[in-house]
């Protein structure tokens, strides 16, 4: 199983981007723009989450000098 | 146009799948990117010009350029120039860029023989999408600007002790020389002791 962080938030950014295609690819079947703008909403919170989530991992990895998300493992939950 | 479409959608997963299935993140990386840009080539193949354009300018470059930026960071040290060539050995190159190229011949078709108005669904065009954008959806866009904005500050927040100490380390030889500036942020970096005139 992987436990990169690197990878885990790649493959986040993998499945924004299927639903993605998803609303793109019904709102062209219906011809309206309601898809298109949710897909723009999703590349919003793309963006937002990539930036908070690889500051998180550069922190982690100054903390742990690693980057499996196992070493996180601190707060026992 | 349909047969582009099915072509790019190939490209695409067969990317997507060699992404996942890489154990080194700068392949990884490669081999993502052209994922997107094969997304972006379906956008613009189903009929929805706006979405292609942004996938290839916020996607692939702006995202993907920050999470390139965040694994040479992580390299950082004596052995970044030799692990830096030993990502680029043998004929890893080829994967990503047989991909591209399989993208980069279909976008020549598409723009020198077919029209756009051939796919299958109609074309939304970026004049209605921008009409509906800043009309029912206008609440949307003040909470994804306030989105941004707290993923900003989120940002910054979580990367500033790191930066400082890195910072520290790379300028502890210029910033030596100056004075501490006691408050006085005029005379602030001067070279000179603080409590002279």
């Amino acid at each position: 199983m992987r436990r990169n962080l690197i990878f885990i938030l790649m493959s986040i950014e993998i499945m924004l981007n299927g639903t993605g295609v998803a609303f793109v690819a019904a709102g062209s079947r219906w011809g309206q723009p309601d898809g298109q703008i949710m897909f723009l909403f999703i590349l919003a919170m793309a963006a937002a989450e990539v930036s908070v989530g690889l500051a998180l991992v550069l922190r982690l990895y100054h903390l742990h000098h690693n980057l499996d998300a196992d070493a996180a493992n601190e707060m026992r939950g | 146009m349909e047969a582009a479409f099915y072509i790019a959608a190939i490209v695409a997963i067969v990317s997507t799948v060699l992404t996942i299935t890489r154990s080194n993140a700068v392949h990884a990386l490669l081999y993502l990117i052209v994922s997107l840009l094969a997304v972006a080539v379906v956008f613009y193949a189903m009929g929805a010009p706006l979405v292609a354009a942004l996938e290839v300018i916020i996607y692939a470059g702006a995202i993907m350029v920050l999470f390139v930026f965040v694994v040479m960071m992580l390299n950082l040290g004596k052995r970044a120039a030799i692990t830096e060539g030993q990502w680029m050995q043998g004929n890893i190159w080829l994967g990503p860029v047989l991909l591209s190229a399989v993208l980069v011949a279909e976008v020549l078709y598409l723009i020198l023989r077919a029209r756009l108005t051939e796919s299958a669904g109609g074309v939304v065009d970026p004049k209605q999408v921008g009409l509906a954008l800043y009309g029912p959806y206008l609440i949307g866009v003040e909470l994804s600007s306030m989105l941004l904005l707290g993923a900003l500050v989120g940002a910054c927040h979580l990367g500033r002790p790191v930066l400082e100490k890195a910072e520290g380390r790379y300028d502890r030889n210029s910033d030596g020389a100056r004075a501490h500036s006691g408050g006085n942020l005029i005379r602030a970096g001067a070279r000179r002791a603080p409590n002279a005139p």
